[in-house]
């Protein structure tokens, strides 16, 4: 967990800073130098350049900054969608919660990635539109874990007494039961940031998410797909960068539930 | 509950979340797309050719009757004809099934042979630098992009070994003088049961490398699962008492509590049979396998929807089968799961 923290801190240093950080910032967006093309890596650049001269150390750095950026608003908008809904089916019960449910168990039917792939290609490949089918794709998972929250904060005391003083719905569902409920969703929206890094890179690899010249690590290895054999570098920085990332993610996320769990430490001190 | 009325509530869920499914993949297809008829006709058609295709795919109806003749041709088992290859949907699909089937099939058996071997010496030598390593194995195997594996691989194997074949089911000229008999449409298994042992060699040859990299997800989800219930299972009363008995701990591991572990490790290979039927998308791409992924990539490419619908639902389907299958077995094992 300390390891995967230090990690993640790097990379949101390193998505910030990249301007500062990169040796060729302007080759993040179009900038080309096609005399410099297929350079292995070199003192100049130390992770060589791509098929446009372009360096790929300032690439794979900026790239960080497309693949938080994306978490961070698949995520949100995840959040956004199953947050209330959650708290609402678990709050109301009867008929809405279960018509709340069923609408999740459909969503839930299909495997995220296969909804996200089916999204992104209607809606047309961009990346704001990925970022669109992830967050669809996503926000039941945190409908369900805030319903059977809500389920059993509702049933505590501070409730009874808004309920007895007259509190409105609204006041009750958002006010009070809401930011009793919070806590567990931070941790899994935290722990599911490596997955979403993970989905977007392979919609950007089938040609569904980024567009060229955007520096994102999936459509970096997509790119460099006819002439990675002579090229090894090409492709393999950007994907390290996945695989650290997403694994930092996963270790962070490990280590919260843990910590969160009981049955887990139990589990890990046996 | 009673385990019929278990069984009862649990089906119409899925059926219920079936037609959701359905529904979804009718509105994403047939609602979002800009003038699917004009799809049809080509960028060329003329107003009243567009005109005459809305009809012909009856696009100027209400939506409803379109869904539900869609539905009812999609239960018939007409699932549409293809925008790109002008072949019905189902008959594409049965044709590139078998060799995704096949890569799939192959991938998790390799995780389930290597993976529950490690999970289990891994519980046993908990907290040993063993149990850290196949760990470390683990968490990094679900963290890999299985795409860039697959083209790294390549590079290792291929270009600088030269141990295996670049991409591709099989070498053309092999199967030009050895052809296989299509018996189940998976190669190794038409091979090998017509004793086509040069064409056997050559599908071997040729699955390795995507299936390794298939592997490398569920290998990882095996792992940890293993791990994990051998863990509490070696803790419970059963094993104290076999212990006490004398038995040798290889015999405790492999028999008395894998014997329980093996339930769970199994329901997680189930869900991840379903998962790999997409990961096996990206896979395809990079090996140039001739599968539902390679079809389904030239379906979304072109917007080809009647096929990405036919694609999504398919999977989808098998999906919430294996899921209705798993907990129905896991009811019919486990008496809690139905009370609770």
């Amino acid at each position: 967990m300390a390891a995967g923290s230090s990690v993640v801190l790097l990379l949101v240093l390193i998505a910030v800073f990249a301007p500062w950080l990169a040796p060729y910032p302007e080759d993040s967006l179009g900038a080309t130098r096609i005399k410099e093309r297929f350079q292995p890596p070199s003192l100049e650049h130390p992770l060589g350049t791509d098929e446009l001269g372009r360096d790929v150390l300032s690439r794979v750095l900026y790239g960080s900054r497309v693949s938080l950026e994306v978490g961070v608003i698949a995520i949100g908008l995840a959040l956004l969608i199953g947050v209330p809904l959650g708290v609402i089916a678990g709050y109301s019960g009867g008929k809405l919660d279960e018509l709340i449910m069923r609408i999740t168990d459909v969503f839930l039917s299909f495997p995220t990635l296969l909804l996200a792939m089916a999204i992104s290609a209607m809606l047309g490949p961009t990346l704001r539109n990925a970022m669109i089918a992830i967050a669809i794709s996503w926000w039941p998972w945190y409908t369900r874990l805030l319903r059977s929250e809500a389920v059993s904060v509702k049933e505590r005391d501070f409730v009874e007494a808004a309920r007895a003083m007259g509190a409105s719905w609204g006041k009750i569902v958002f006010r009070h039961i809401l930011p009793n409920c919070l806590a567990p969703v931070i941790v899994q929206g935290s722990m599911d940031f490596g997955s979403i890094i993970l989905t977007s890179a392979a919609l950007s690899f089938l040609g569904l998410g980024a567009q060229p010249p955007t520096p994102e690590w999936g459509l970096m290895i997509s790119t460099s797909r006819t002439f990675f054999l002579t090229h090894w570098w090409i492709v393999t920085f950007p994907g390290l960068a996945i695989f650290i990332a997403v694994l930092s993610f996963n270790l962070v996320g490990d280590g919260l539930r843990e910590i969160l769990d009981p049955k887990m430490r139990r589990r890990r001190m046996i | 509950m009673e385990l019929s009325s278990y069984v009862a509530r649990r089906v119409s869920l899925s059926i219920i979340a079936l037609f959701g499914v359905s529904l979804i993949t009718f509105l994403l297809t047939s609602v979002v797309p800009a003038n699917p008829a004009l799809r049809w006709v080509g960028p060329h058609a003329k107003p009243e050719q567009i005109a005459r295709a809305r009809v012909e795919l009856g696009l100027d109806e209400p939506i409803y009757i379109r869904y539900y003749r869609y539905i009812t041709n999609f239960i018939r088992g007409n699932w549409g004809v293809s925008i790109r290859t002008h072949q019905p949907v189902l008959k594409d699909i049965a044709a590139y099934l078998p060799a995704s089937l096949e890569l799939i099939i192959f991938g998790m058996l390799l995780a389930l042979i290597i993976g529950v071997p490690l999970g289990i010496l891994s519980a046993a030598k908990d907290g040993t630098y063993i149990d850290h390593l196949s760990r470390t194995f683990s968490i990094a195997g679900v963290a890999l992009p299985a795409f860039w594996l697959g083209m790294i691989l390549q590079i290792i194997f291929f270009r600088e070994l030269g141990w295996f074949p670049l991409e591709g089911r099989i070498d053309t000229v092999t199967l030009l003088i050895h052809p296989i008999r299509n018996i189940t449409g998976f190669y190794l298994l038409d091979s090998l049961i017509t004793g086509n042992f040069t064409a056997f060699g050559s599908a071997l040859r040729h699955i390795i490398l995507p299936a390794v990299t298939l592997s490398t997800y569920p290998l990882g989800l095996t792992v940890r699962m293993t791990r994990a219930t051998m863990l509490e299972i070696l803790n419970e009363e059963y094993i104290r008492t076999v212990r006490a008995y004398g038995v040798s701990e290889v015999k405790v591991l492999c028999v008395y509590a894998l014997k329980n572990a093996i339930g769970p490790v199994l329901t997680v290979s189930a869900l991840t049979f379903a998962y790999s039927l997409v990961s096996t998308f990206l896979i395809e791409a990079v090996f140039s396998w001739p599968g539902l992924g390679r079809y389904a990539a030239s379906a979304i490419i072109t917007v080809d929807y009647p096929a990405i619908m036919g694609i999504t639902l398919l999977i989808a389907l098998t999906y919430v089968i294996l899921n209705l299958l798993v907990d129905l077995a896991l009811a019919f094992l486990d008496p809690r799961i139905r009370i609770g």
